[in-house]
């Protein structure tokens, strides 16, 4: 078959929608180029022209090849192999010659298409590859049936797609699943910003500048209110002037929780981060997963967060943290630069002199911070190298950092044992998927301090000053909110509304579809009334499901591919055709029964008179006026003593 | 069949040698009541062929050569002023006869071309705000050179649709040649033909070919194949349902020729490239000689139902 203009445009259009959302990603030279190849070749079809030569192709992907190994340096990895798919498959559009290429083509879209979902697997990334996929599929319709127009053409993609639906319904839920991603992904399959475990001026305010997604909560039962929802994460001790950093714990010893009470379950699914922290309330007790629970209440997974995973976790809201804490963990509690900052140190040997215990140190703080004149504001001034003194007595503009920073320095200059927490705080619920988001926007410190009856207690020196950051989130602690993300500014109604219905069915999208893992996979399979689940199981059942559809629909082809007509002419008719198909003589599609009588009749001379006879009774049972009943017994007669002799050896 | 149709066919065959498929074909746009277009280059026997049939039917026959200077009223007549009655008085013109041909129908100009095609269609003229039917049986053969040789005016599509079929002669076989060669000039042949069939006969005829039987099945098939026309990427449009009825007028005249009182697949088929051929425009190839090749393709893209 000749490859027609047509099914041209229809391998570009193929190739141009699988390629064009790794525009996003890949270098751009590799885009220009692909865009410059698909050009090419619908400029030499529209226009009639040959394809390019065999040297000149040749020269074109030696030189794109060396290009890929000049950006890229090596010829591993995931961008350097869907660059050399994308490049590649666009040099094939410019040597078509039989329709071998073309197959080959249709083939390599598809597995481009799997590709995509390398980068991102959003819902609106599926709908654009289902979108593609229709476009492959009337390609390929195109290309076996060749004159079909745009329209049933169309029309027969969506059909073979609708039909493909239980099969990847069942492939879906019943395929063994291996347990974290996928396809092993290297470090750069996410590249995501997020919370760090380090914390200097700005960088929470340069967290809060973003809309990303860190993490879903559902609870088991009814929420605590807003100001209590602090999500811990990494636990910072050291500090050197500037920055505060976690450092290394002085002790192994398990962390632990007394006169535990208010207990309180949810279920949290944390985008991956690429770290290997885990959030919680405080203080966790439980939790679902292989965890470690570090010495500061911190949770720690085995692993690093490279795909989406979900965890329960149980928090006790009310508790003694730690009532006997390591010396060597205490000693790093006390421990700060001295060489910085002097009036801050200063400030803190007063309160320490005029104060009868820790705990009025604490309260003379946060008074402190609260009648001080502090304003609470995402762009602070910049801070020289006594920072906590530039911020304490000359700027007095800052972020959750620098107090958090700053109340933490007064403590530990105070004698008292303190600490810093990150994190993040609040979180917005949304009421049609009965869960809170945690955005990056929500990134939040506070301190921790530690007393001798009550162990660590969590002080949060950034609600003295703007308590509507706890209560009511950061847009509304904020007097000028401009710098902040759009999604977190803003207050009309239709949009909040439409954003939650759209973030719900995101999650829905990722527990079900994304998140359908082994764990999910065999709680369902139970639900359904399958026992003891091995892969052994899954495999067989799926074999069996698979033939039980493929044996379906043969049955619904096969019947109608067979005598589907209930009319008894037609039906003995299709029987004598039969008869003459086994003995060498099948009966093309658009040839009528006379037709046929006489082209074998000029064949064999033997069956002529036979053949020519049930021609003329069919002909004139089905097309003719007056059809009797005893004519059609005699058909029938005739038909079922009619046999085709072996043809006489010529002599 | 009548023994007068038999002799019909015998009669053109002697003169038109080799070429009984086509003159079946003629027949049979005939005995359908449609109008026949034969397009062909000149010299192949087209004139002759219109010629011969008017004879031996018996018809009242009348040629009306086109010409690009040609106005319609030198095709329906004119009314003169007589001075002695003071009156004025229709002379008809040449399309006032049983049978026309129109030759080289494609070299009037568009405005003459459809003087002719509405009489066709309405088998009456109206002139000066007179109607005057025509005579029946009425019938026109109309002959087409090839549209890409000089100085014709291609007729638009719909003006095509108004004949029911158009036909090649196309050159004759070498035995038929020979024959032509030797044989006594045409032209006294012709001129000595005498009429096989009356008028009376024609009509009843005629009357004959819309009792034949279409059953339900081949309603099926002629269904497929309009289908195919339509939902297939090959052809400009589809056939319109006109087309649809014209191919069973013809199939139901060519099964009454083979002496048959019911419609089979076949007819369909012997027709389709007759019928069809001049309706069908190919997407890839404008050339309009291709329709035949295109019908053919049809009937094997189609399988009877």
């Amino acid at each position: 078959m000749k490859l027609t203009a047509p099914l041209i445009y229809g391998l570009v259009a193929c190739i141009l929608l699988v390629s064009a959302p790794h525009a996003d990603h890949l270098p751009l030279w590799v885009s220009a180029m692909c865009a410059v190849l698909l050009g090419w070749r619908a400029f030499i079809t529209y226009r009639g022209r040959p394809q390019p030569n065999r040297w000149m192709l040749l020269l074109v992907t030696v030189a794109c090849v060396a290009a890929i190994g000049a950006t890229y340096h090596t010829f591993f990895g995931r961008d350097v192999g869907v660059t050399l798919l994308i490049l590649l498959a666009s040099l094939k559009l410019l040597e078509l010659k039989a329709v071998r290429d073309a197959t080959v083509l249709i083939y390599l879209s598809c597995f481009i298409i799997i590709t995509n979902f390398f980068y991102s697997q959003s819902i609106s990334t599926a709908l654009f590859m289902l979108f593609t996929l229709i476009v492959i599929m009337a390609t390929w319709v195109n290309l076996q049936t060749g004159t079909l127009a745009l329209k049933p053409r169309l029309r027969m993609a969506g059909i073979l797609l609708l039909q493909a639906i239980p099969l990847s319904l069942l492939l879906f839920v019943l395929f063994p699943r291996i347990q974290g991603p996928l396809w092993g992904m290297p470090q750069d399959a996410y590249a995501t910003s997020g919370l760090s475990d380090k914390m200097s001026p700005g960088s929470m305010g340069k967290l809060s500048l973003s809309d990303a997604v860190a993490f879903r909560v559902t609870f088991q039962g009814s929420a605590p209110p807003r100001d209590q929802l602090y999500w811990r994460g990494p636990v910072l001790w050291d500090f050197d002037g500037t920055t505060w950093t976690r450092g290394r714990n002085a002790t192994l010893q398990a962390p632990t929780l007394t006169d535990v009470a208010q207990p309180i379950s949810y279920t949290i699914t944390l985008e991956p981060h690429n770290k290997n922290w885990l959030f919680a309330l405080d203080m966790p007790s439980q939790i679902s997963i292989p965890a470690e629970f570090a010495p500061d209440f911190q949770l720690l997974s085995k692993d690093t967060v490279r795909a989406r995973i979900r965890y329960n976790v149980t928090s006790q809201r009310s508790y003694r943290a730690n009532l006997e804490e390591p010396m060597p963990q205490m000693v790093r509690a006390f421990n700060f630069p001295r060489e910085y900052n002097p009036l801050a140190q200063k400030v803190a040997q007063q309160w320490r002199a005029t104060s009868q215990n820790d705990e009025e140190i604490v309260r003379t703080a946060l008074t402190y911070f609260n009648r001080g004149g502090f304003e609470y504001t995402l762009e602070p001034p910049l801070l020289g190298k006594n920072s906590v003194d530039d911020f304490l007595f000359t700027t007095k503009k800052g972020f959750c950092e620098h107090y958090a920073s700053s109340f933490v320095f007064l403590m530990r200059a105070a004698g008292v044992p303190a600490r810093v927490v990150t994190g993040y705080q609040g979180g917005e619920f949304n009421d049609l998927g009965g869960y809170y988001i945690l955005r990056q926007s929500d990134a939040h410190a506070w301190a921790e301090v530690w007393f001798r009856n009550r162990g660590w207690v969590r002080f949060d020196p950034t609600a003295a000053i703007a308590p509507a950051r706890v209560e009511r989130g950061l847009s509304a602690a904020l007097n000028n909110n401009s710098a902040l993300p759009f999604l977190s500014r803003t207050q009309s109604t239709w949009l909040i509304n439409l954003r939650f219905n759209f973030d719900s069915i995101t999650n829905q999208w990722n527990q079900w579809v994304l998140g359908y893992d082994t764990e999910r996979q065999f709680a369902f399979l139970t639900r359904m009334g399958m026992e003891d689940i091995t892969w052994q199981k899954l495999a067989t059942n799926m074999l069996a499901g698979i033939s039980l559809l493929v044996g379906i629909f043969t049955l619904f082809l096969l019947r109608r591919l067979r005598i589907k007509t209930t009319d008894e002419v037609q039906k003995t008719w299709l029987k004598t055709c039969l008869k003459l198909e086994k003995a060498g003589f099948p009966r093309l599609p658009h040839e009528g029964g006379m037709d046929y009588a006489t082209r074998i009749a000029n064949v064999r001379p033997d069956l002529r008179h036979d053949v020519l006879d049930l021609a003329t009774r069919y002909t004139s049972l089905r097309y003719g006026n007056a059809s009797m009943k005893n004519d059609l017994a005699a058909f029938q007669n005739a038909s079922r003593r009619f046999k085709v002799r072996r043809a006489p050896t010529s002599q | 069949m009548s023994q007068s149709l038999k002799n019909v066919i015998a009669q053109t065959e002697q003169v038109i040698l080799g070429k009984p498929h086509q003159i079946r074909l003629a027949l049979t746009c005939l005995l359908a009541r449609g109008h026949l277009l034969i397009e062909d280059l000149p010299g192949v026997g087209k004139t002759t062929l219109a010629h011969v049939l008017a004879k031996t039917l018996g018809l009242q026959f009348q040629r009306i050569q086109f010409t690009s200077d040609m106005l319609p009223a030198d095709i329906l007549g004119v009314s003169i002023f007589q001075r002695e009655t003071g009156e004025f008085k229709f002379h008809a013109g040449p399309i006032f006869a049983q049978m026309i041909l129109a030759d080289e129908v494609n070299r009037a100009t568009p405005k003459t071309q459809s003087a002719l095609l509405e009489a066709m269609e309405e088998q009456q003229v109206t002139s000066e705000g007179e109607t005057r039917p025509l005579p029946s049986p009425f019938f026109v053969i109309a002959t087409q050179n090839p549209t890409n040789q000089i100085g014709t005016f291609p007729l638009p599509e719909s003006q095509l649709d108004r004949f029911l079929m158009r036909i090649e002669l196309g050159y004759p076989d070498a035995q038929a040649e020979r024959g032509l060669l030797s044989g006594v000039d045409r032209r006294d042949i012709v001129a000595n033909l005498a009429p096989q069939m009356t008028t009376a006969e024609l009509l009843d005829l005629q009357r004959k070919v819309r009792e034949v039987f279409v059953s339900p099945a081949l309603l099926d098939y002629v269904q497929a194949i309009l289908r195919h026309t339509r939902e297939s990427a090959k052809y400009v449009h589809g056939l319109s349902p006109r087309a649809g009825l014209s191919l069973l007028a013809a199939a139901r005249a060519w099964a009454l020729l083979d002496d048959r009182n019911a419609v089979t697949p076949e007819d369909i088929q012997a027709v389709l490239p007759g019928v069809a051929s001049h309706r069908l425009q190919s997407v890839q190839d404008t050339q309009a000689s291709n329709g035949e090749k295109l019908a053919r393709e049809l009937i094997e893209a189609v399988a009877i139902p």
